[in-house]
């Protein structure tokens, strides 16, 4: 009965599989690997009520006996009758497994190639426990650097470079494609595309350390010129604020302990040890992911990180009252 | 000197009373030293085995332990019961405890207790070396958990992938530790390994030629050789960690010229085999069952051998699935994803005979081929997301997923510790002489299957939903908490079913009816003895003249010249089992403990000093001096007495 239910759990979880993200893919690649989950499941569907069925009728096929039997039974035609089917099975399973072999490498072939269009290039580190992403340029001062949320444009191939300077990582977005790892000496890389426009949930997914689960990231997949419009406001410097709370905000950033793991392009901060926030105002997460990106969350995320994602890199701070707020209307202006 | 001779055994009043005599006189020669010190010097193979196996189980109350606080930590979003840094300590030492001091240690014990019975000879092939491998494994176990208790536990997984494991990222002892115990197990596996090839090869009773061997000692013969092969490229492995751990060596350092890859390539290549070398034994106990329970031979014999050695082989072919994430090269890619598949065509064959054997047998439908026949559902169900792992776009998305978590489940629970706990009420009455409870052994199965079931599918599930290994906690709204509470709920299910199991075995030791010789009706010639089997084993060798010997309705011969004064057992031929020599065994020492703490002292000092490796040394070589000076009349003094 057990088994019944488990294949009853399976059916259902194929029909609700629109909230996986696996199984909800955006672009070819998800697409492609879907398409062989797909196949690979409801050929194993049949394999296990074959077998299951197989082995319920062949336990209860005879009376149920309470005493052992004085000896063993075994007869010449029946071992002949069973060789054939074993066999048949042996060489059904053997041709199951040459139909999945082929369409994997099939599928696998097609994760590697792309169409003709020249796919933007984007380089993301792993780094304990947050993601560094730059936008590759021919030009050095076009390049843009950002963290834990990478904008697309939309039906574009995207070439992501992973790498890390620290442990291994691994970036993987489930509705866009699989996995790559961030390792330490080898760079790789992976090509991925959304086909529709949305915001598609990623994370680390290689055991890195005390902070692992709060690892996270955000691709979001905009429209081609609202794709460019964004890298655009990405390339331009922070403005030195002139409001003056905003401004007490960045002496307090330049001359506090900020500054030396942060970099605010335009201004002297320029520490890499920490995510670049020159346009941290128009991120949505904070921490890779592990709070909302508001000005509650953001100032206790500065006095007190490591109640929220306890063994983070970044260090308690403590500000007076009207120097915290003077941070954040700096650091909200950031946009 | 001449192979000794064979006599049928006749039941006249004389022949009884020698027989009385004789087995006097090996209860004398064959008896251990009662109390503490026997504890500690014994040479049986049974009391060895039966202490590994209630170690391993000890062991395996405490990795459930742990798996339980997993659960209860993830049942809700958010939750505060332990923070990242335990957790991770947690889930380090559930794989670590499962892998090594429970799944590989109950298996090779299993084997060190029925081997020697099954082939039908007195004892392992090196008796003292038998007792010098449990006190490493033990030792290797309380060292570890020592640290745990004392929250300096390991914590970069049962993988322990560099950098993270290496120095600049894991200060302090806690990956030492790690390593450490990885050298106490190794030597361990080893021993065990080496003991069960010489004993199976060697001292097999007169015509049980390799192909009659009990299907049960084949497995358990690739088991060794597999050990004996996978364990040097985690032994080197761990050895190059503790090195650029504790002398500053560049081996995985890429800042230096090192390779963050290599350890993970020596690693699987230990790691994929490992997972076999707790399967292929597993197999082993499901053949028995399935073939004494469905009265009948295991159908396809020869097959079921050959599907055993392929995955032997096989096994030792796939380790780079593990690193499909990393980037492969095209072929590489394509050529490891099928010698992943290909592995599921001998495991297919053994299927397929345990199911022919069912169907053309006359299956008694008892507790122990319960727990066989509910492995052979879930082997099935995760082997086919193992073949879905095999292919690398799929694993690519599921890689490092709780869809993962859910398959090695199925494999390693369904498909080792469902055998498992068959063979374990298979064989109580051997061990014990007791037989276990009926009822509480299907109870025991049903909630044991359906609180398995309730923890590990919805985890598939989770996986599919983007939940990865290893994460302490996850957030509220991502459609993960109805699996997470599901699988915890599953899993207080699992721990019932366990408990029941465990109370069965607790009332089979004080309750249980007498078992007498073969209460099974078994085939194999651990039946033809006393339940428990003397010191001895068997009073007279026994000989085979087919694989089901127990059916077979023929007169069976029995060995007869060996001394009865002293430990002497029989060498044989290693393919057709024809007598070659009369051998004289070890008995009980204290050395082998000695040797066991000396090793201890070195590699626990090398935790904090390399000249820990000296110490152990000097340690060892003062005790092995010991273990090996010669005592008595030299061996070929004693071999050409006749008795």
């Amino acid at each position: 009965m057990t088994r019944v239910v488990v294949l009853v759990i399976a059916v259902i979880s194929a029909a609700c599989s629109g909230r996986m993200p696996v199984l909800d893919p955006a672009g070819p690649q998800a697409g492609r690997i879907a398409t062989y989950w797909w196949v690979s499941f409801w050929l194993s569907v049949v394999i296990l009520t074959a077998v299951l069925a197989f082995l319920l009728h062949a336990v209860t096929r005879r009376r149920v006996l309470v005493t052992p039997p004085a000896s063993p039974i075994e007869d010449v035609r029946t071992e002949r009758r069973l060789t054939l089917g074993v066999s048949a099975a042996v060489g059904a399973t053997a041709l199951t497994l040459v139909v999945l072999l082929v369409t994997s490498i099939a599928t696998g072939r097609a994760l590697h190639t792309f169409g003709g269009t020249q796919p933007l290039t984007v380089e993301v580190t792993g780094h304990q426990w947050w993601w560094e992403v730059e936008y590759w340029d021919p030009v050095p001062s076009q390049r843009v650097r950002t963290a834990n949320e990478i904008h697309i444009p939309v039906g574009r191939p995207v070439l992501v470079k992973t790498r890390s300077l620290d442990v291994i990582h691994s970036f993987w977005v489930p509705g866009l494609h699989g996995k790559k790892d961030n390792i330490p000496g080898h760079p790789s890389s992976l090509v991925l595309q959304a086909d529709r426009v949305g915001t598609f949930g990623g994370r680390c997914a290689e055991f890195c350390g005390v902070q692992h689960a709060h690892m996270q990231l955000l691709v979001i997949a905009d429209p081609p010129d609202a794709f460019e419009a964004w890298l655009q406001a990405q390339r331009r410097p922070a403005a030195i604020p002139t409001d003056p709370a905003a401004h007490r905000g960045f002496d307090v950033f330049m001359q506090g302990p900020c500054a030396l793991c942060h970099t605010v392009l335009g201004t002297p901060a320029g520490g890499r040890t920490g995510p670049d926030l020159t346009h941290l105002g128009s991120r949505t997460t904070l921490a890779a992911g592990t709070l909302p990106n508001t000005p509650g969350h953001l100032a206790g995320w500065i006095i007190d990180p490591q109640s929220e994602k306890p063994g983070a890199q970044m260090p308690a701070n403590s500000f007076s009252a009207d120097d915290l707020s003077a941070l954040l209307a700096f650091l909200g202006g950031l946009q | 000197m001449s192979a000794p001779a064979r006599r049928r055994l006749a039941p006249d009043p004389a022949e009884a009373a020698r027989e009385a005599l004789d087995r006097a006189a090996l209860e004398r020669a064959w008896s251990n030293p009662a109390g503490f010190v026997g504890w500690l010097t014994s040479a049986n193979h049974k009391s060895v085995a039966i202490r590994m196996i209630v170690t391993a189980f000890g062991f395996f109350a405490l990795g459930s332990a742990l798996a339980a606080v997993m659960r209860l930590q993830l049942a809700r979003p958010e939750n505060h019961l332990v923070g990242p840094d335990l957790y991770n300590q947690i889930f380090t030492m559930h794989g670590s405890t499962m892998m090594f001091l429970f799944a590989v240690p109950v298996m090779e014990a299993f084997g060190i207790y029925l081997v020697p019975l099954m082939i039908g000879t007195r004892n392992v092939a090196f008796p003292r070396m038998n007792n010098f491998g449990y006190w490493i494994y033990l030792a290797g176990g309380l060292m570890v958990w020592t640290a745990f208790v004392l929250n300096i536990g390991p914590d970069a997984g049962w993988f322990a992938y560099v950098p993270l494991s290496g120095p600049a990222y894991s200060p302090g002892k806690r990956v030492d530790l790690w390593a450490q115990l990885i050298t106490f197990t190794e030597i361990a596996a080893l021993v065990a390994a080496v003991e069960i090839v010489v004993t199976t090869l060697k001292m097999r009773c007169p015509g049980m030629s390799l192909n009659r061997m009990p299907l049960f000692v084949w497995a358990m013969l690739v088991t060794a050789f597999m050990v004996i092969f996978a364990m040097p490229a985690i032994m080197v492995a761990s050895t190059m960690l503790a090195m650029d751990r504790m002398v500053d060596t560049h081996f995985f350092n890429p800042a230096e010229g090192g390779d963050a890859l290599l350890w993970q390539h020596l690693f699987w290549f230990f790691g994929h085999p490992e997972v076999y070398i707790i399967f292929i034994p597993a197999t082993g106990f499901v053949s028995t069952l399935v073939s004494t329970f469905s009265r009948r031979r295991i159908f396809g014999y020869p097959a079921m051998v050959l599907a055993l050695i392929a995955t032997g082989f096989l096994g030792f072919s796939l380790w780079v699935h593990h690193m499909f994430a990393t980037g492969l090269p095209l072929l590489g890619e394509s050529f490891f994803t099928a010698a992943s598949m290909m592995i599921a065509i001998p495991s297919g064959i053994q299927v397929f005979c345990w199911l022919a054997t069912l169907r053309s047998g006359r299956v008694v439908l008892r507790a122990p081929l319960l727990f066989a026949l509910g492995f052979i559902a879930l082997f099935v169900l995760g082997g086919l997301t193992g073949i879905m792992l095999a292919a690398l776009p799929l694993d690519l998305q599921v890689h490092d997923t709780y869809f993962v978590v859910a398959h090695f489940h199925y494999v390693l629970i369904g498909g080792a510790l469902f055998p498992l706990l068959g063979a374990v009420l298979f064989w109580l009455p051997k061990l014990t002489g007791r037989m276990p409870s009926e009822r509480l052994g299907r109870w025991s199965f049903a909630v044991t299957f359906i609180g398995f079931n309730l923890t590990f599918f919805p985890m598939h599930l989770l996986g599919l939903g983007g939940m990865p290994r290893r994460v302490y906690t996850y957030g509220p709204g991502v459609g993960l908490t109805t699996g997470n509470v599901v699988a915890s709920a599953g899993a207080a299910v699992l721990a019932l079913g366990l408990l029941l199991f465990f109370a069965n075995v607790a009332w089979t030791l004080r309750r249980g009816a007498p078992a007498g010789d073969d209460p099974w009706g078994a085939e194999t010639l651990e039946w033809a003895t006393t339940s428990p089997p003397p010191a001895y084993n068997f009073a007279y060798l026994p000989t085979v003249d087919g694989s089901a010997p127990l059916w077979s309705t023929r007169e069976r011969p029995v060995v007869t010249g060996l001394r009865t004064d002293v430990r002497e057992v029989l060498i044989t031929d290693g393919i057709d089992a024809t007598p070659d020599h009369r051998h004289r065994l070890d008995g009980a020492s204290i050395w082998p403990f000695l040797t066991a703490v000396a090793a201890t002292i070195g590699i626990v000092t090398a935790l904090f000093t390399p000249w820990g490796v000296t110490i152990g040394a000097l340690l060892g070589l003062i005790t092995l001096t010991g273990w090996f000076w010669p005592r008595g009349a030299p061996e070929h003094a004693i071999a050409e007495e006749q008795p």
